[in-house]
């Protein structure tokens, strides 16, 4: 593919210049696949290569450190019959959907509350954005020490306030170890939320605003028919991204909880480690995380079409 | 949006929920913090009051520095995260920038590729990457981190830098090929000297996901002098049902530090790399 701009006599005459390998290096094609030949091979060692070798394992019987024998597809039809894989994927489905639904909840509370003037505003949203930046395993055993049975500061703070002794047991309790991984995944990410948004939010025209207040709109009007719609890109983006890597979390599960009590924390990724690493099926392990591949797939599908339109 | 309203309506819009998310936000460093500081007497006492230290001491990081391998994890950590942070640098700028200034036939195709693997989650790899690891025989080097890292990396650098180079004017790479630069001389000469900025965000991102990692690094690393903080932190210092508090908020204290000392002197970069869209949550 000849580009126009070297059809440009100046150009012509400095291409001739050169010796004819030099030329050839220099066409745009050539120079481009040589450039970025090096990258592209080290993503399919490392990406492309394990991603079929992981399909190809998931159709083994394979116990680690021994060979495989290829079975089809009866490590998928064992998922399906596993009622802790159906759990599991009940567990990631409410996870993914209700830190998702209070990290854009609060992350938009975070960015209205954070576009008002006010001084020492850069610090403040510097300090904001610590729980996000702090290695993950590293705050939540700061989390895990808040909800130690015995010693928790959280509840010692409620029975203080009068909750009946010794408090609520996060951990120990199925529904509210739950709420738990919920609420620090939540802390976590809405820092994330609560900063692009606000980016966004600095992005709409004070005009707009004043535009619909003369035209007699309220505060909750202005936001619901001016910021809103405004945002909606942003917020689908956003949400798009944390919704991937909620959906495949595993750090913050396994620091916590390991996945129990009885499973009721046990996500996809926390799941498939169990039963590959612990258990030393590796071939169930791999059928476990392609489990997540329909579901991220068609996100990632959405994601990158709408990322490329951009 | 304030208009000439009193100073209480001011505490009530904007200082009541800001501070509400500060105390958030922070509530959990500050625990971290004077939980490292208190002696065991007072840790595990609960007739004191909890909020403040009575007694401080220094004795948990004492320990945590002489008899944990704390500051070994800490070198590697650091090791690996600048090593797989520069390899990811290099080759996402090989893929960045044919993509952000040629035109070639697969252009497209390869900028979804890359843009997918980016998307990609760890989990979805971990099972087959630890067999190969296996048969390279690297498990327990930290090659097998600094290896793999950067396919995580690479992906999002270049996605970034793509992003970025796009807004940088084309004129002086032009001028410079008119006056007979190869398009690799204009490349290193003219072109990439005016991306620090770029550099400066990805490196940070980079350097902090390195930092953050866990998976790879609880798989891969099981021997305690190739650990990383994270996985030494999670897999020595908390010893079967006996939790050594004070050790630990201490670990989990310094090993944070890193992070964000970066981050406070680049956070302008942070934010505007955060703000582009293109970051992982």
């Amino acid at each position: 593919m000849t580009v126009a701009s070297e059809r440009l006599p100046i150009f012509g005459q400095a291409a001739r210049r050169r010796a004819p390998l030099a030329a050839v290096l220099d066409r745009e094609s050539v120079f481009s696949w040589l450039m970025m030949a090096l990258p592209l091979l080290f993503l399919a060692a490392l990406v492309g290569y394990p991603f079929f070798y992981g399909i190809l394992l998931s159709l083994q019987d394979r116990p680690v450190a021994r060979v495989g024998t290829f079975v089809g597809l009866k490590n998928f039809a064992s998922d399906l019959r596993d009622p802790i894989f159906w759990q599991v994927a009940i567990n990631t489905f409410i996870y993914t959907g209700v830190a998702t639904l209070l990290k854009m909840v609060g992350g938009l509370c975070l960015a209205l509350a954070m576009n008002q003037h006010f001084r020492m505003k850069n610090l403040v949203r510097a300090l904001l954005l610590l729980p996000f930046i702090v290695p993950t395993v590293l705050s939540t055993v700061a989390w895990l020490w808040m909800l130690d049975p015995a010693f928790s500061v959280v509840n010692r703070l409620l029975v203080a306030l009068g909750w009946p002794k010794p408090g609520p047991s996060w951990l120990g309790n199925p529904i509210l170890a739950m709420v738990s991984i919920i609420v620090i995944n939540t802390w976590r990410g809405l820092p994330f939320y609560g900063i692009t948004l606000l980016a966004g939010l600095q992005t709409v025209p004070p005009e707009l605003y004043e535009a619909a207040t003369i035209d007699g709109a309220g505060g909750w009007q202005r936001f619901r028919f001016v910021t809103l719609p405004l945002l909606r890109p942003i917020i689908l983006i956003v949400t798009l991204f944390s919704v991937i890597f909620t959906f495949a979390d595993f750090q913050l599960v396994y620091v916590l909880t390991h996945g129990g009590p009885q499973n009721a924390t046990n996500l996809f990724a926390t799941y498939a480690f169990d039963i590959a690493m612990g258990a030393g099926q590796l071939g169930l392990g791999a059928s476990i995380a392609l489990a997540m591949l329909p579901a991220l797939a068609l996100l990632i599908v959405a994601l990158t079409i709408y990322m490329r339109r951009n | 949006m304030v208009t000439g309203h009193g100073r209480l309506e001011t505490i009530v819009r904007v200082w009541l929920p800001v501070a509400f998310f500060l105390v958030l936000a922070l509530f959990p460093f500050y625990w971290m913090a004077i939980t490292s500081l208190k002696p065991n007497a007072e840790l595990y006492n609960k007739n004191v009051m909890p909020l403040i230290v009575h007694a401080p001491t220094l004795k948990h990081y004492v320990d945590l520095l002489t008899k944990s391998s704390f500051l070994l994890w800490t070198w590697n950590t650091m090791l690996v995260a600048v090593v797989a942070t520069a390899i990811s640098l290099v080759l996402g700028v090989m893929l960045a920038y044919p993509l952000a200034r040629m035109r070639f036939a697969g252009a497209g195709l390869i900028a979804m590729t890359i843009a997918a693997i980016y998307l990609v989650p760890q989990p979805l790899l971990f099972i087959p990457l630890a067999d190969v690891i296996n048969r390279l025989g690297l498990g327990n080097t930290l090659t097998s981190v600094i290896l793999t890292y950067p396919t995580m990396l690479v992906p999002f650098c270049a996605w970034l830098l793509l992003g970025y180079f796009k807004t940088v004017p084309k004129e002086l790479e032009e001028a410079a090929r008119i006056d007979g630069a190869s398009r690799l001389q204009t490349m290193r000469r003219i072109f990439l000297p005016l991306c620090t900025p770029g550099f400066i965000s990805a490196g940070i991102f980079a350097f902090t996901l390195s930092q953050n990692e866990f998976l790879y690094a609880l798989i891969f690393l099981t021997k305690t002098t190739v650990r990383t903080v994270p996985v030494g932190v999670i897999a020595e210092l908390i010893r079967g049902d006996v939790f050594y508090w004070g050790q630990l908020m201490a670990g989990a204290l310094l090993g944070s530090i890193p992070v964000a000392l970066i981050y406070s002197f680049f956070v302008e970069h942070y934010v505007a790399g955060l703000t582009s869209g293109a970051v992982k949550a």
